[in-house]
């Protein structure tokens, strides 16, 4: 089984196909839950570190690249765990760390701050982000695969 | 009353980035990742309007929160967004990821200044 190239779903894996066919509310549902408890997870970190107009938007980033680690980390354990049932992913992956990350708030804040006169600010926020977003997927994938590799090894 | 704004707003968010995916990703065949690229774009619009809308007092801080950080925080993904990129640069698509990057961002930021104008000339 190979991984998912689209997390939320994937249309070129027989089975997420099956979702274009069936009633699918059950899916809304765990999506649904995962998402208010991913973005409750992004207003409470809002809240915990809030980050003042014209200044760098740390606490995003963070959210953001965290997001970015563990759906890395994710898709790749449920990729060898072959027995997860068909709700985990749209739960996890599509509902909780969708709801969690935000792209729009990533680029309203880079508007924000151009407007305000920090384009030098909103460059390196832009930069920065991308950076650390490619950055924490790409290792959150690469180390789940080689902790996971002996298992596969022996397994075949 | 708060936390129930953001809460709401993202439960609805969250299916409708799994509902437009599903349905842009159906129909079409190349690799190029547009569902996401759709939600983060729309998304972005939606929530530059709404800042529009908000700095010409027109919307509240309940809008904002259900909307902004609700909503359009759950529609639209980083998450998703990098993750297809590493699987199309993984899968030996260089272009496709460079290209996903630099749209997505290009787009999302066009679709802010747009949706903010829109609301200032509108509310302003």
């Amino acid at each position: 089984m190979t991984e998912p190239v689209d997390p939320d779903v994937d249309l070129t894996d027989t089975r997420q196909r099956r979702e274009l066919r069936r009633s699918h509310y059950g899916v809304l549902a765990v999506i649904a839950a995962g998402g208010a408890i991913g973005t409750g997870a992004r207003y409470g970190a809002g809240l915990m570190w809030p980050t003042a107009g014209g200044s760098f938007p740390w606490t995003t980033l963070g959210v953001n690249a965290s997001g970015c680690l563990v759906i890395g980390i994710f898709l790749v354990v449920l990729t060898e765990a072959r027995t997860a049932p068909a709700w985990v992913r749209p739960f996890f992956a599509t509902g909780v760390l969708g709801g969690y990350t935000t792209f729009s708030t990533y680029c309203v804040d880079i508007e924000r701050l151009v407007s305000g006169g920090q384009a030098g600010l909103a460059l390196s926020y832009l930069a920065a982000t991308v950076a650390a977003a490619l950055v924490a997927v790409t290792a959150g994938a690469r180390i789940t695969r080689r902790l996971l590799a002996p298992k596969t090894t022996r397994r075949a | 009353m708060n936390w129930l704004l953001v809460l709401v707003g993202g439960a609805v968010g969250a299916p409708l980035r799994y509902l437009t995916d599903r349905t842009v990703q159906a129909r079409h065949d190349t690799v190029f990742p547009w569902g996401t690229f759709a939600v983060n774009v729309v998304g972005s619009l939606i929530l530059g309007a709404l800042t529009g809308a908000v700095l010409s007092g027109a919307a509240g801080t309940g809008v904002q929160l259900l909307l902004g950080t609700g909503f359009c925080g759950a529609l639209t993904t980083y998450s998703t967004f990098s993750y297809e990129t590493l699987r199309l640069a993984e899968t030996g698509a260089m272009f496709f990821a460079v290209a996903n990057v630099v749209a997505s961002v290009v787009a999302g930021l066009g679709a802010v200044f747009i949706g903010l104008t829109l609301a200032q000339a509108i509310f302003g």
